[in-house]
C-alpha cells in the first residue's frame, strides 16, 4: 500500500532528524579508539558474519 | 603465634552499584522479552493485519523517545518499558504469521530466534569476560545507524531486494556494536539507570531478530 510506504518513510525521516543532534554530539565527544580497540571490535563482528553464514546454510 | 588473619574481600560501592544495574537490567530484559513473546502470540492469534507492525513500531518508538526518559527514574518507567515492548511484540505478530505461512517458515523463525539469542549472549559474555571499554564506538555506531536509516528510506521506494539484504546485514553489525557499547557502558558505570539500559538492549535484540528473519527469509527461498 502506498500510504504505508509514505508513513514508513516519514517515520524514518523523523527518527533521523531526532537522532542527528545526538549522533553529532557522540561524534565530537567519543574517545578515540586505538588499533587494538578496533581489533577487539572487529573480532566478534567477524565471528557474527561467520555465524550468519552458518545460519544461512542451515535454513 | 596464632593470629587470625581474616581477609575480607571488599568491593567498592560503585562496583556493587554496577553489578546491581547489570542484574536488574538482565532481569527486566528477560521479563520484557517474555512479555513481547506473549503479545506477539496474541497478535498472531487475533490474525492482525500487516499495518499493525507499522503502527506498533511508530507508537513504541514515540513512547520510547518522548515519554520513557521523563519516567525513567520512577517505578512508572518499568510499566512504560512493558508498554513499549508489548507494543513492539504485538507488531511482530503479523510478520511472524507471514513467515510461518512460507514453506520453510517455521525453520526460518526458529533459526532467527535462536540466532538472535546466540548473538546477544555471545557478545554480552565477550564484554563481561574481557571487561573492555567500548565507549570509543559511540560516534561510529550512531553515524552508521543514521546512514542505514537513510538507505532504508531510499529502499522503501526503490524496493531493491539486494539492497534490502545489505541493509539487514549492516543493521545486524551495527546492533551487535550497540550490544558491546551498551553492555560496556553498564559495567563501566556509564549507564546507571536499568530502565534505559533495558530498553536500549531490547531494541538491539528486536532489530537483530527482524533483520535475521529478513536475511534467512530471502536466502531460504526456494528460487
Amino acid at each position: 500500500m502506498d500510504w504505508m510506504k509514505i508513513v514508513s518513510a516519514l517515520a524514518l525521516i523523523m527518527f533521523i532528524i531526532f537522532l542527528f543532534p545526538r549522533a553529532r554530539d557522540m561524534m565530537k565527544n567519543s574517545p578515540k579508539g586505538s588499533s587494538q580497540d578496533w581489533l577487539s571490535f572487529a573480532i566478534p563482528i567477524a565471528a557474527i558474519i561467520l555465524f550468519i553464514a552458518l545460519l544461512i546454510q542451515l535454513v | 603465634m596464632n593470629r587470625n588473619i581474616s581477609t575480607v574481600a571488599q568491593r567498592s560501592p560503585s562496583a556493587l552499584a554496577t553489578n546491581k544495574v547489570l542484574r536488574n537490567t538482565y532481569m527486566l530484559l528477560s521479563l520484557t522479552l517474555l512479555f513481547s513473546g506473549l503479545t506477539a502470540g496474541i497478535s498472531m492469534f487475533m490474525n492482525m493485519p500487516p499495518m499493525t507492525y507499522l503502527i506498533s513500531v511508530i507508537g513504541g518508538m514515540v513512547i520510547a523517545m518522548f515519554v520513557l526518559p521523563r519516567f525513567a527514574n520512577s517505578t512508572a518507567g518499568i510499566g512504560i518499558v512493558f508498554l513499549i515492548t508489548g507494543l513492539l511484540g504485538f507488531g511482530l505478530g503479523p510478520m511472524l504469521s507471514m513467515y510461518a505461512a512460507l514453506p520453510n517458515g517455521g525453520n526460518v523463525i526458529t533459526l532467527a530466534f535462536g540466532g538472535t539469542g546466540v548473538i546477544f549472549m555471545g557478545l554480552s559474555a565477550y564484554v563481561l569476560t574481557t571487561r573492555k571499554d567500548f565507549s570509543f564506538l559511540g560516534g561510529f555506531l550512531m553515524v552508521g545507524f543514521l546512514l542505514v536509516l537513510l538507505a532504508a528510506v531510499a529502499n522503501i521506494f526503490l524496493a531493491i531486494p539486494a539492497m534490502s539484504l545489505m541493509i539487514s546485514a549492516v543493521v545486524i553489525m551495527i546492533m551487535s556494536g550497540f550490544i558491546l557499547y551498551d553492555t560496556s557502558r553498564i559495567i563501566h558505570g556509564g549507564e546507571t539507570n536499568y530502565v534505559m539500559a533495558t530498553i536500549g538492549l531490547y531494541l538491539t535484540i528486536f532489530n537483530i531478530f527482524i533483520s535475521l528473519l529478513q536475511i534467512l527469509g530471502i536466502m531460504g527461498g526456494d528460487d
